[in-house]
């Protein structure tokens, strides 16, 4: 049942020209930012860098801020693409069909994640293709790559679920996702006044997403870090399953 | 809880709201073949007792079983048996038909082999036929809400639950629902929830009125042949009183206006034949003769409105 729902909100993303059209100008975007990298990599940074020993190469001068970029711009774009989940749901009246399938509440918020987790590894295809394609004309830091792509996927992941429990809140597609952005921004409020001189906090800095992806980004695998993502997409996904059961409940 | 042959059994069931009891002490055992209708007007609870039958809405207090099962310990086996339209199909407006009721079949529990037959037998049963290809936000409201009941049906649940199931459609689709329902009620137990009495007297065998959230009436509709009938008798050349009184079978006659009389009788069948007769062989010139049973409508209005002024 949970195959069956993440299937069919998977294809459902590609019925809507919105998928299409992210997925397309957000890899243009990248490809050109590829471009500048690399540009400026082989005529600026490769000849003073031949120089030195142990010097980073094309992965951290070239993939590394790409990788970055793709996170901000799909950070961005994410609540685009949850902001339906449930809210259309509701305003439809479709939960009254899922509530009165043989189905539970934890295999509708399963499947419809997984059909997101999907869709994302989809999205991101191009971009660890464009870094790939690097590996024909240099030596690639492999680890550092599956690293950063390991970040960049867990990041979005854990962010989707915070999208889905906020599509709960309300019947309005836009409302939910101005409740996305809303999270967002205190998410990046958190990691500038974490980093800020003066008032610089390890709590802030934690809570954050940003600092837990820089590590990875930058071919850092700590668990904590790894567990943070974890442990935000769990609770995410416990909230919306107490959300939607609390509706069934309270009405 | 539950016996062999009730598909449905509801006790106690209740819903409280913050403010206000949307629904107090609802009862309802439903068997094979029935088709109940529920009657009430716009905010009686109507649809927050379907809600709570279907399971989506879980009640305050009260049990709920489908054919033995309890909806609310096993609601994934209960559900099994269960259709259900909500006030407003819960459509995919981006799927065709068919992509759609592929999916609410699947969903619903048939295997996946077993879908596409029942898609077709779902398409051929709500006349669907021509807009099976297409888009459900390129339909009208009509083929939407029938869409919404083929949904319902799609995996042929012993239990089907419709609220306003004629909504939005004309009288054409409406006659065609309508023998559906009869149809399905002849494997099936339906209900149905609506405002409009004739639909409930067109379809329905058994119905209750709700008002404020309680049971007001309850009563077989069009089954049973009542013990004692009464017949509006209109005459051109009126006897005596007592000369009607006299005839067998006659119980009473009651003297209305220029040769309008109401009288009622033991038995339906045998009653008006010697009635009949009797006016024929008298010469007393017959201009009218109908029965005079107490309609819905009556009840209706003496339920829902008398009862509600102090």
């Amino acid at each position: 049942m949970i195959g069956l729902i993440t299937r069919f909100e998977y294809r459902r993303l590609f019925l809507s020209p919105l998928a299409w059209t992210l997925i397309a100008g957000l890899q243009f975007i990248l490809a050109l930012l590829f471009l500048v990298f690399l540009e400026n990599f082989i005529t600026e940074l490769q000849p003073r860098l031949a120089l030195i020993d142990d010097a980073p190469g094309a992965t951290d001068t070239v993939i590394t801020p790409m990788l970055i970029w793709a996170g901000i711009l799909w950070l961005a774009v994410i609540p685009l693409l949850t902001m339906r989940s449930f809210s259309e749901e509701r305003l439809y009246q479709r939960q009254a069909l899922l509530m009165s399938s043989p189905i539970s509440i934890s295999e509708i918020v399963m499947g419809k994640y997984l059909g997101l987790l999907l869709f994302l590894a989809t999205a991101l295809s191009p971009t660890l293709l464009t870094a790939v394609s690097l590996s024909t004309g240099t030596q690639l830091d492999w680890g550092k790559l599956i690293a950063g792509f390991m970040g960049l996927y867990l990041m979005l992941a854990s962010f989707s679920a915070a999208g889905l429990f906020l599509s709960t809140l309300s019947r309005q597609p836009a409302m939910a996702a101005a409740l996305s952005y809303g999270l967002l921004a205190l998410l990046f409020v958190f990691y500038i006044t974490g980093k800020t001189q003066g008032s610089e906090s390890v709590l802030f800095i934690y809570l954050s997403h940003f600092g837990h992806f820089l590590n990875l980004s930058s071919g850092l695998v700590y668990s904590s870090d790894i567990l943070y993502f974890l442990l935000f997409s769990t609770g995410f996904i416990i909230l919306t399953i107490q959300r939607l059961d609390s509706d069934r409940r309270n009405g | 809880m539950g016996n062999a042959d009730s598909l449905l059994q509801a006790e106690g069931l209740s819903r409280d709201y913050e403010h206000y009891n949307a629904v107090q002490d609802y009862q309802l055992t439903l068997k094979r073949g029935e088709i109940l209708g529920l009657l009430g007007p716009n905010g009686a609870g109507k649809s927050t007792t379907l809600r709570m039958l279907s399971g989506t809405l879980a009640p305050s207090r009260g049990a709920i079983s489908i054919k033995g099962i309890d909806l609310l310990q096993q609601p994934r086996r209960a559900k099994q048996s269960l259709g259900y339209l909500p006030d407003q199909p819960p459509l995919y407006f981006d799927l065709t038909v068919e992509e759609y009721l592929g999916y609410c079949g699947r969903l619903r529990g048939i295997r996946k082999a077993d879908v596409e037959p029942a898609i077709q037998r779902v398409i051929k049963t709500c006349s669907l036929e021509e807009v099976q290809k297409r888009l459900i936000s390129h339909l009208s409201l009509g083929y939407q809400q029938r869409v919404g009941i083929a949904q319902a049906i799609i995996h042929e649940p012993d239990l089907v639950i419709l609220d306003e199931p004629t909504k939005g459609l004309d009288p054409i689709q409406i006659n065609a629902i309508r023998d559906l329902i009869r149809n399905l009620a002849e494997q099936h137990a339906v209900i149905l929830s609506t405002h409009i009495l004739s639909e409930v007297e067109a379809v329905c065998n058994r119905v209750q009125i709700i008002n404020q959230g309680q049971i007001v009436h309850e009563s077989q509709l069009g089954i049973q042949e009542p013990d004692k009938v009464f017949f509006q008798l209109h005459l051109a050349r009126p006897p005596e009183t007592a000369q009607i009184e006299a005839l067998q079978g006659v119980e009473s006659v009651i003297a209305q206006d220029k040769g309008r009389y109401l009288i009622s009788v033991e038995n339906a069948q045998a009653g008006l034949q010697i009635v009949t007769s009797a006016i024929i062989q008298n010469n007393w010139g017959l201009l009218g003769l109908c029965p005079q049973h107490e309609s819905l409508e009556q009840t209706f209005m003496q339920k829902v409105f008398q009862e509600d002024r102090p």
